[in-house]
Formats: structure tokens, sequence, C-alpha cells
């Protein structure tokens, strides 16, 4: 309130000097003007100077009294804004659908109201680089690990009554604009074997798959080239594409209206209390417990330690090198803490193109068995097409341009291939994002990890991280707050796979 | 330092203080302010907890009502069969049926009260179904799912037949061939997308859907699709921009 005061002061003296013009510097250090060669006539443009000033400085008053009240946000402190809070129960790090998805199913769950304070941190607001909102935003259940049909199966439940789940009071309804067009998967003779066993799997679990002979997808299809084709499987329900950016924000509002912390700045560092065992061979285990997670505001060298209990890792892409800052991976030859989270980024095109003559309405999420994928955009003709190289072709994943020459090269021909429509269509445009690829066996890795008693780890997906990311959210808020999976067993996607060697492959990466 | 009072942002115009369950008016609707009692509503909503919760609780309270009356007659199933329990199905959401090799229709009355003769032609499938007006959902399908034989729905006006409901649909692709989803306030294109499987339609009716943005240009791709249905309610041109401006180009060209 002082500088309220000053600031009223100065406006005394302001007002005096505009009616004292001349004595006005001899004065300034005594708050009373001395009575010396005073200036009869103010004039007008005195006069209005002082009503000006007079009401702003009674704005800039009122503002002050504002401030002052309680339910604002000043300190006397001068401190940064956007710091993150100094303490946090759950620190989520990465603000992908991942991370708000987790966001959201902590704040649903706890019991009491603020029951555990949540932080979400994400170094990049606009999202550029995120997979999240660079992802084509397909859904399928179409898989040959049943744990990832149920997740997909859950997700999509989800998302049918997305409104009861994430409908804030007063706010516009959340609209995914989704088409249910389903996926159509084609295999040649080498692969129908596994397709059928896949379709089985997958009925089990509850998904509607129909399996298609070459003559019946010609029917239903006609301008499919079914050659080389002995199988396809054609999905009914549940299946087909959003917008992935409706998805994060209407997470992102929910969690936020639950009170969910947010903050802006890249983890730079755990501060970790570190407690050593011997097993009964006679080896040291470090165990770890994170004390302090490091955010470094963004543009700045400013670090604040948010103190924690639980740190969730789910960083996308980059959750390999967060995972690093802990000590993962760094560790005597042959024991559990030299073993990695084996998740890096892997750069994927994705080319828009027009074809005037191309499919319709109907034309699903078509994935052939050479690897190309192709969805219908819109209405007026575009398409969205893919594929991901082989192994020893990967592009190098240290920025995002395009690499035009891939289409021409490798894409096109398989496409035009398949899809004879696609032999005159136009490339209008393209953009590359990150797959968080998982290098050793392509699926999720869920759970905690061995040897840092409370890092979460939820990343790893390989591109089918966004269908999946209500499920895993609520798996992994259960892991947190209830101990253990409770609606959805997912111990099959533990790290301890990773450790052993035991990978649990998906035979259906797109 | 973290502010302390959550500030939530005054939504655009709305007909109900209820969460998310508001009128999905079309994109360019302009934003028209709140009447008095739900900006004093929302100013208590926002200001204070508990009636907060009150209307949290009052708009579950409306789900769970809507989801009770979509619920699977498992009893019903078990006595009399799939087909019984159908029609007791849709008795209830006040809709009406006619049976295959009946000519009358089976409706409740003004008061809602229905007779229980139908128990009695429990071999008989449903024909022709009028769900108009009723509260039918994605989860009612379950009761109907027995019903082979359907060649006629109607869902005139149903506020909770959205895209995913269109996409269950394929359960009757052998059998239905007229179907109306007229004033559907939210079925958009992406559950359109999903009738194609709908093979022997014949009859679909898709006048004002306010969620479809071009009407014309989805009858023409689903005329594509659908080579045998005729689509009512929907002209070519509708969606399109004013065409005051060709007549304009066409004007000039010929000075």
């Amino acid at each position: 309130m002082w500088k309220t005061w000053t600031g009223l002061a100065g406006a005394v003296q302001r007002v005096r000097a505009s009616l004292h013009p001349i004595p006005y510097r001899l004065a300034s250090t005594f708050l009373c003007a001395p009575h010396s060669a005073r200036c009869f006539s103010t004039g007008r443009a005195a006069c209005k100077d002082f009503i000006q000033e007079l009401e702003q400085q009674l704005k800039a008053f009122r503002h002050k009294a504002l401030t002052a009240m309680p339910g604002s946000d000043w300190s006397p402190q001068n401190t940064t804004a956007g710091l993150p809070p100094e303490r946090a129960d759950i620190v989520i790090v990465g603000g992908g659908v991942v991370g708000w998805s987790i966001a959201y199913w902590l704040k649903r769950k706890e019991r009491v109201r603020d029951g555990v304070r949540v932080l979400v941190v994400e170094k990049d607001p606009t999202y550029s680089q995120a997979s999240t909102v660079l992802s084509v935003g397909g859904i399928r259940q179409q898989f040959s690990l049943p744990e990832n049909i149920h997740l997909s199966l859950a997700s999509a439940d989800f998302m049918r009554n997305i409104n009861e789940h994430l409908g804030v009071l007063n706010e516009d309804p959340v609209d995914l604009q989704f088409t249910h067009s389903g996926y159509l998967f084609l295999a040649s003779e080498k692969g129908a074997a596994v397709m059928e066993e896949n379709y089985r799997t997958q009925r089990d679990a509850g998904a509607k798959v129909l399996l298609l002979s070459p003559t019946q997808l010609k029917e239903k299809f006609p301008w499919i080239n079914t050659e080389g084709v002995k199988l396809a499987s054609y999905g009914l329900e549940n299946e087909g594409w959003f917008d992935p950016w409706s998805l994060l924000n209407a997470f992102r509002r929910k969690a936020l209206s639950m009170g969910v912390y947010q903050c802006v700045g890249e983890v730079t560092g755990f501060r970790y209390s570190s407690h050593s065992m011997s097993t009964t061979d006679g080896d040291m285990v470090a165990f770890k417990r994170i004390k302090y997670v490091n955010v470094r505001m963004p543009n700045s060298l400013e670090v604040q330690p948010v103190e924690c209990a639980i740190v969730v890792n789910a960083a996308g892409a980059q959750s390999g090198k967060v995972a690093q800052l802990a000590g993962i991976g760094s560790g005597p030859e042959d024991s559990l803490a030299s073993v990695p989270v084996p998740v890096e980024p892997r750069k994927r095109y994705v080319y828009v193109l027009n074809c005037p003559d191309g499919p319709g309405l109907d034309t699903p999420f078509l994935i052939d068995y050479s690897g190309v994928y192709c969805r219908r955009e819109g209405l007026g003709g575009n398409y969205i097409a893919g594929l991901s190289p082989e192994e020893n072709e990967e592009p190098d994943s240290g920025d995002l341009e395009v690499n035009y020459g891939f289409f021409q090269e490798n894409l096109w021909p398989l496409l035009a291939r398949r899809l004879p429509a696609f032999e005159c269509c136009k490339v209008t445009s393209a953009w590359a994002g990150y797959y968080d690829y998982n290098t050793f066996d392509q699926n999720g890795i869920l759970g905690l990890h061995p040897l840092v008693n409370n890092m979460y780890i939820a990343t790893g997906f390989s591109g089918h991280g966004l269908q999946q990311s209500p499920a895993v959210g609520r798996a992994l808020a259960e892991l947190i707050l209830d101990g253990g999976f409770r609606t959805l067993d997912l111990s099959a996607l533990g790290f301890e796979r990773i450790f052993y060697k035991e990978p649990v492959l998906e035979r259906n990466i797109v | 330092m973290v502010p302390t009072m959550r500030m939530w942002p005054v939504g655009l115009g709305w007909t109900c203080l209820s969460i998310a369950r508001r009128s999905w008016s079309s994109v360019s609707s302009p934003p028209s302010p709140l009447p008095l009692r739900s900006r004093m509503l929302l100013f208590l909503v926002q200001h204070f907890h508990d009636i907060e919760a009150i209307v949290s609780w009052s708009s579950w309270l409306g789900n769970w009502t809507r989801q009770r009356k979509n619920v699977y007659y498992s009893y019903a199933q078990k006595q009399f069969g799939s087909n019984v329990a159908a029609a007791f199905y849709i008795l209830n959401l006040k809709g009406g049926f006619r049976l295959a090799g009946q000519s009358d229709w089976v409706r409740p009355n003004a008061k809602g009260k229905f007779s229980l003769d139908f128990i009695n032609f429990s071999d008989l499938s449903i024909e022709e179904v009028d769900a108009s007006g009723t509260v039918i959902n994605y989860m009612g399908l379950n009761n109907l799912v027995s019903q082979q034989k359907l060649r006629c729905l109607s869902l005139r006006g149903c506020p909770e037949v959205d895209d995913w409901f269109l996409s269950r649909l394929h359960i009757f692709k052998d059998s239905l061939e007229e179907l109306d989803l007229s004033g559907c306030s939210r079925v958009s294109v992406g559950g359109l997308s999903a009738l194609h499987h709908l093979r022997k339609l014949r009859k679909l009716d898709l006048s004002s859907l306010p969620r479809v943005q071009n009407p014309g240009l989805v009858r023409i791709l689903l005329e594509e699709v659908l080579p045998h249905c005729h689509i009512m309610g929907v002209e070519y041109q509708e969606g399109l921009q004013s065409s005051g401006a060709e007549t304009d180009i066409k004007a000039t060209s010929g000075l």
C-alpha cells in the first residue's frame, strides 16, 4: 500500500507542478512547494493535464487496491511469472495427450477435493514438435496383442462418452470430429495366417472386425487393386480417425478446471537420494528416490526445483533423455541399472494428396501389406498417405524437414499400385512428426521403474499412443492411486520385460 | 506464485445451464447474451462450491435417467425372448413398432400406457420402428441387435442419436431399407460416412441436420456410395456459397 501513497504524493507533486511550472525544480525535494512566482492564469492545457493525470492516477490507485485484495497473485517478492509451485505431489513430465490424460484421471480418482497436487510440465506450449498434434489421428482395434486391443476399445468407449467425461460447465461441448470409417488391413500370402490368428484374438477381445476375401473386397471397394491380396481385415465399429488437437485440448481444459497446475518449462535434472543394498550374490544395487525435479524456465537460466513425491515420465519422443537424467541407463554392465528406457524419436513423413478421381465417402483407413497407408481427409478429394521406412533407411531425426523424394521413390509406386486412381495425384502439402519409438518391441512401457522407486513411465507407444491415451491415463492413475491395475491388467507392458529381454511384440505395426 | 481463485471464461450463448449438454448450433451462430436467470446461476456456480456441486449432480442425474431408459432388458430377454424384449424396450421409450405380418402399429397412448398383447406374438420379429423424438441411443441398440428383419427405422428429431449410433447401424445391413434421420442435431458427416454398410437402403431422409456443413455435397457423395438409395430432404445447392457471385460474373462478361 505504501507504493500507493508515494504514487499519490507523486500525483500531488505533479498537480502542483502543472500549477506552478517554474519553481517546481527548486521544490522537487520538498513535499510542499514554496510560495514564490505563482502563476495566476492556469490556462486550458494545464487544466486538462491535471484532470487526465488525476484520472490516470485514480485508475492506477484502483488497480493497486485490487492487487492488494485477496485473490490476486501479487506478492512483495518480485518473482518470475510462470514459475511452478515449490511443492507438488505428482509431477508429470510432458504435456502431450498422454500426460494430460494422466493428469485428468488422477484428479478424477482422488477421493478428497485437492487430494493430490498434480503439476504438468511442458517445454513447448506451441506443441510445434509434439507427436500428439502431428499425428494422423487414427484409432483401431486391429492389433495382435490383447492388451493393445483392450486399451483401444476402452479409449473408443471413452471418446463415445467424451462429453460426460470431459465436459466443462458453460464451455463448448467437445467435438472430436470422429469419422467412423474403419481400418482396412490387406494381407498377402505370407501374412494371411497371422491375420486370421489376429482376427480370432480381436474377436475374443470384443473388437468388431470382419474378414474379407479378395472377391468380397473387390465388390465392396471396387477402386482397390486386389492383386497380391490374399485376405483383408475390416473394422466395423469403433475405428476411424479424429482430431488429436481437440482431444488434447479437451483433456487439458478439463484437467485445468479440476485444479491441475501447468508449467511451461523444461526438466533439466532430478535430485534424488540413493540407497544401496546388496543382493544375495553380493552385487550392490542402488535404489533411487527422486526428491526434486529441476524445471528450467523458457529462455532463461533460472531453474526452479519442485519438491515432489512421484514423477511420471510421459515425455513422448524425449522420454529416453528424461529417463537418463534420473540415471536410468548408467550403471555397471549387465545390471538392471544399465538398461536404459529404449525410447527414441523416429521421424515419419505424412503427405497430403489431392486426387480428384479418388475413392469416395466410404474410404476406410487403408493399410497395405507393404506398409503404405492412406486415408481420406475431408470431402474435397484430399487424402493423407504415409509409409514407415525400413529399419536401415530411417531418416535423421534432428529436425522435422520433409523429404519429398521419399514420396516419389518409395511411397507413390506402392500407393499407385494398390489404388490405381492415385496414379494422377498431386502432393499439396506434407509434414513430419516423431514416433516415440520403442526400439525394443514397439509397444508401450507402462509402470514403475524397478530401480527409481517413484518414477512411473508411460511412453514408447510407437505410433499408437494417441489412440490409447484415455485408457493409458486411467491405468496409470490406478497404478499411482490404487497401487495396482484395476480395470485392465497391463502388467505385460511393464519395464521388467526390457531387462529380462522378453519382447512383447506387436505384429500389426504401421 | 499460483493464482488462488480459478477464473472460468464465460462461454458463448446457450440455452440451458448444464454441463456440456448445450444445443449443437451451427458454426456461424452469433453469441447471444444469457438471460438474467442463467447469468445469476453462472455467477453463483463460479463463486460457490456447493452450488457447483448441485448443478453437476443435476446434470449427472439427467445422464443417469437417459441411460436407464436405454438399459438392456435382460429379464424380458430371458423370460419372453428377444423379440418381446425389443418391443418392450421401444414401447418404454414411447416409440412405436409394427410386427412383421401384422398391419397395425403398436404404440403407447397419450399417457404413456400400452397393452401387453405383443407378448403373445413372441415369434414375430419387428419390421418397422418409429422412435421419433425418443431418447434412443447407442447402448439402446443392444436391445435391437436381434431384429434382423428391421426394414424401416425412423429417428426423426432424436436428441441422442449421434455418429456412434450411426456407426452401429451396420447390424441391420441386410435388411434396412428406409432410414429417417431428419432433425437429429448430433449427426455429422463422420457418422454419415458409416452408412455405406446399409446396402439395401432405398430411402434416406437427411433434412435439417444442423451439424452437416455441406448437405448438398454430402448428398452427392452418399449417392455415389449408395447408388440405389433415394436421399430426401436435401437439395444439391444447399451449403454452397451464395450463387449471386456467378450472376455478377455473367453480367460483367457480357459487357
